[in-house]
């Protein structure tokens, strides 16, 4: 007696017939709760929601609890944990050997703000194509809960340490560097980060995406500025953002004068709704006045905070051949004997 | 009307006593346009066929501070730096009256006639020339005449030492071609110095001269910083990340300039390059380690503080097992130090640059030959051991114009190392990306975007898989293997230069730059004192079983180098056999100033000579003796 088949549901794909589980990383070792999961997790869905081809990304980090999470996403990617605060030479050599590579970059408050403060400026002002991504939490997690330099004043460490300096804004940093493209959002907003992500994706330019990202174990007490209740509470999203890649052919509904969709590098479309109506995100001086403003008034603000979607990127500027320089044969790295040959003449 | 035509009867001149053997030290300030004048002088004996070098001593300033260039023509063709001062050309006020006490007797001083030198000594032949007055004819725009006011004395060298006046044309010409104007300026200045030597100075005996030769010919004159420069180019480097310093920035500025002019695409005017000037040196390497990691042939060159800043990074690469390429164009530290004076003071520290055990492969070039060839090795050795090379030349070798053969067409193809292919893989069955296959310690990579699995680089304890690790295990055989290799690169790291005389019951062993005083030391020995010496050459680290071979062939060995602490006589002991570390003593030399041969040769006579007498019983070794029998 036979029973009838049940036919297998088809297998959930990306536009390149790819599962959601070829994105997926190695099992995460971060404690429970951390924000940083949450951030591996939406990064996930945004290469898998992209079709982003994951052996075509280069995944980067320095040193500390985020830069371990490069290996709990795109397990098959290619990924350097590199050393601490020194990621950004490491990504920028890279990119310049296979400038068709996406890169990645997964760094930390202490990793950018502190001892990385001097790669990170120069990684801005040099426009490199590159989604650089700082998981938030104020703290040194590894070392057991130290202050970074992300922290705010006033803010206190579990035992009662007070932090008395003024805090770096790496948002307001990165665009007075030249950034062209900065982001601040927080690992419980799935959707906003989601759209921040993928539109980073499609940029070409640096991505500077500052992520609030609560360290459970450390951070996330009453007194904190970066605990889970406070950003909560704290959040002032600077505008509204629906994401539409370039292969989906949907026009978007928005009102004329509350929105402003912006052209991404590769075609898609951003579309961002103000939220507070004299808010225009193309403008350098409205996004560092708003940065300002904001933590004037004790809140931190999220969403599109700056962009410049047609800025030069440093590969560009590099005026490379088409192909990675690193794939570049003998015949076209090496001068041929009549180059060596006059430049001994000019010598004798 | 040729300049040659002007040259009145040597006869005019009495005979000189020494040909083509003497130094000449000019002494001027710097940003002055001393160094055309130099050059000229440089070049102008290269083309009259004399074996030649030029060494200069510049202060760490723009402009206004004291700097000597100094010239040994010698017919021998030793090149080395000679103590000894025979002729002067005193340009600065500041620093004549002292440097005209430093000649030797018998002497010669060119200075300018205002300076009253000739009141100094009387043991000198003195030659005063109206500098101020001469260039005021020859360059009627005041403001240029700083500038030209040096071709004068070339002029007046050129007949005092018989030097052919056109040569000096030729010389000049070659080096100013692009600017007409200042060429005529500086041609009628050469020429003004010339006819005032003709007039005033025919009947005065010269104590030196120059003779033509046929020593030279073929030969290119180049420094070392441009040698290493086109090693690079000829290499196939595409990814160069550096950061400015004294005196290793030529060497990425002359790889820029070759660079770009051929190195463009043919078709699309692309480059088939890219160059970054990074933020500093930490991040010069990173970028150089991501490079490599991405598959790109990738350098940076740099000195004493870039290297100590470097450490990080290279342990990285050591222990990650990323290809980097660095040049450490060496100055005198700790420090600070003497940015702009020479030495081998880095050896010891670059050959484990790391906290932790870690042990890197160094390039001893001791000529611009060797910083061409050792570059093009270094890129190969990079790939085929997958970690960083330090290529350690010197500010006597990068700086300094060298007289070589030229540089022969790579005919080896690039070695690109260990990489992955769907035939190896099959061949291996299952791939780690440290594990070691073949034996010799090498694994296979991958590259991204190209063939093969992917894995996770790391600066963490990693198992042979590249997955992170703890395990004791795990540990020990990574860093364990990593140490194989270390063995393996001993066969192919450049072997040591060897001279062994059958006679011979001393050994001289050295390195670098330290090659040149060496050689002209073994002559002195054998000459004034009927001493034979063998001699070996390290050309890199880790060093090869003829080091012990030749030391165990000799009684006594002479570690010669360029540093307080005889820093590859430590490497060495590290090594060897303890009968063979009793044989060793250390020369060593760190004013600053290239190695002469004469420092050499009395180090050596003086310890031979301490060696020839008899042992004492000092009280001490008496005490220790009666310890020993408690």
């Amino acid at each position: 007696m036979s029973t009838p088949a049940v036919p297998t549901p088809p297998k959930k794909v990306n536009r390149i017939n790819l599962e959601p589980a070829t994105y997926r990383g190695a099992k995460t070792t971060l404690c429970a709760g951390c924000g940083h999961n949450a951030i591996s997790e939406r990064i996930i869905d945004a290469f898998y929601e992209m079709g982003v081809e994951p052996t075509r990304v280069l995944k980067l980090s320095g040193i500390g609890c985020s830069s371990k999470s490069p290996a709990y996403f795109l397990g098959t990617a290619h990924g350097f944990n590199s050393v601490h605060g020194r990621m950004p030479s490491v990504a920028t050599g890279a990119l310049m050997a296979n400038k068709t590579m996406l890169g990645i970059g997964v760094s930390g408050d202490g990793d950018t703000g502190a001892i990385g403060v001097g790669q990170f400026v120069h990684l801005m002002r040099r426009n490199l194509p590159l989604i650089y991504i700082v998981e938030d939490n104020g703290c040194y997690g590894l070392t057991k809960g130290q202050f970074s330099p992300l922290a705010d004043v006033g803010s206190t460490l579990k035992n009662g340490v007070v932090n008395d300096l003024p805090p770096i804004d790496i948002c307001a940093l990165a665009i007075e560097l030249g950034a062209t493209f900065v982001a601040r959002s927080f690992s419980g907003d799935k959707k906003q980060l989601l759209s921040i992500l993928k539109a980073a994706i499609s940029h070409k330019g640096t991505c500077m995406i500052d992520v609030i990202s609560p360290c459970v174990t450390f951070n996330d007490h009453e007194g904190s500025t970066k605990s889970y209740a406070y950003a909560k509470d704290h959040d002032e999203p600077v505008n509204e953002i629906s994401f539409v890649p370039f292969f989906e052919d949907i026009s978007v509904e928005y009102e004329e004068g509350s929105a402003t969709p912006v052209k991404m590098h590769d075609g898609s479309t951003l579309v961002l709704r103000k939220l507070d109506s004299s808010y225009n995100t193309t403008d350098k001086l409205e996004a560092i006045r708003t940065l300002h403003e904001t933590v004037r008034r004790g809140e931190f603000a999220t969403g599109m905070i700056y962009l410049q979607p047609d800025a030069t990127d440093f590969l560009s500027l590099l005026n490379l051949v088409d192909e990675p320089l690193a794939l570049l044969p003998q015949a076209r790295t090496r001068p041929g004997k009549a180059v060596l040959d006059e430049i001994m003449e000019k010598h004798r | 009307m040729a300049s040659s035509d002007l040259l009145a009867e040597p006869a005019a001149i009495a005979s000189p006593t020494r040909v083509n053997d003497f130094s000449i030290q000019v002494a001027t300030v710097n940003g002055s346009g001393s160094q055309t004048a130099n050059l000229v002088l440089l070049r102008s004996i290269f083309q009259m066929g004399v074996p030649v070098s030029g060494k200069n001593l510049f202060p760490s300033n723009i402009a206004g501070l004291p700097t000597w260039y100094t010239i040994r023509a010698n017919r021998h063709g030793y090149i080395a730096r000679k103590k000894e001062i025979d002729l002067l050309v005193a340009m600065n006020p500041e620093t004549a009256q002292e440097d005209v006490r430093s000649l030797e007797a018998g002497g010669a001083v060119v200075y300018d006639e205002t300076l009253k030198l000739d009141q100094v000594r009387s043991d000198l032949a003195f030659y005063p020339v109206p500098f101020d007055k001469i260039v005021a004819e020859v360059c009627p725009d005041a403001r240029l005449r700083r500038l030209v006011r040096n071709m004068i004395y070339d002029g007046v060298l050129s007949r005092l030492l018989g030097i052919d006046l056109a040569e000096m044309d030729k010389a000049l010409t070659r080096q100013m071609k692009k600017k007409a104007k200042a060429l005529a300026l500086n041609l009628a200045a050469l020429q003004a110095g010339f006819t005032y030597a003709s007039e005033h100075f025919a009947d005065r005996p010269v104590p030196f001269a120059v003779s033509r030769m046929a020593q030279t010919r073929g030969l290119i004159l180049i420094e070392g910083n441009e040698a290493a420069a086109l090693g690079c180019l000829m290499a196939g480097v595409t990814v160069v990340a550096w950061y400015p310093i004294t005196p290793s920035s030529s060497l990425c500025e002359t790889l820029i300039d070759y660079l770009r002019k051929y190195r463009m695409d043919p078709e699309t005017g692309k480059a088939t390059f890219a160059v970054v000037q990074a933020e500093d040196e930490i991040a010069a390497l990173g970028m150089v380690v991501g490079a490599s990691w991405a598959g790109a042939r990738s350098m940076t060159s740099t000195s004493g503080p870039g290297i100590s800043l470097m450490s990080e990074f290279s342990g990285l690469a050591y222990y990650a097992e990323l290809p980097a390429v660095i040049f450490d164009v060496q100055r005198v530290g700790p420090s600070t130090g003497l940015p702009t004076r020479t030495a081998q003071g880095d050896i010891a520290f670059a050959a484990g640059l790391s906290h932790g055990d870690t042990k890197h492969i160094l390039l001893l070039p001791a000529s611009v030959g060797e910083c061409y060839s050792m570059s093009i090795e270094a890129f190969d050795l990079a790939e085929r051991f997958q970690t960083p090379i330090f290529v350690m030349t010197d500010l006597d070798l990068g700086m300094n114009n060298w007289m070589a053969e030229p540089f022969p067409y790579p005919e080896a193809p690039l070695d690109r190392g260990k990489v992955l292919t769907p035939e190896v893989l099959q061949a291996i069955g299952e791939w780690g990306r440290y594990k070691d296959v073949d034996g010799d310690g090498i694994p296979y990579r991958t590259l991204p975007g190209q063939f093969g699995p992917s894995f996770f680089t790391r600066g963490s304890g990693h198992n042979a898989k590249a997955q992170y690790s703890e395990k004791t295990d795990d540990y020990t055989d990574n860093i364990d293997r990593l140490l194989r290799k270390f063995e393996t690169a001993r066969t192919y790291v450049p072997q040591p230069e060897i001279d062994q005389q059958a006679e011979a019951r001393i050994g001289i062993i050295g390195y670098g730059t330290s090659h040149w005083a060496i050689v002209e030391s073994r002559d002195q020995l054998r000459d004034e004192s009927g001493v034979e010496t063998s001699y070996l050459r390290i050309r890199a680290y880790p060093f090869t079983p003829e080091i012990g071979e030749f030391i165990d062939a000799h009684d006594r060995i002479y570690v010669v180098e360029q540093n307080r602490d005889g820093q590859m006589a430590g490497l060495l002991r590290q090594e060897l056999a303890g009968s063979q570390i009793a044989k060793l003593t250390s020369v060593r030399h760190y004013n600053g100033l290239p190695i002469d041969a004469r420092s050499v040769t009395q180090e050596i006579r003086a310890h031979e000579a301490r060696m020839a007498m008899p042992p004492e019983t000092s009280p001490e070794d008496a005490i220790v003796g009666a310890e020993e029998a408690v």
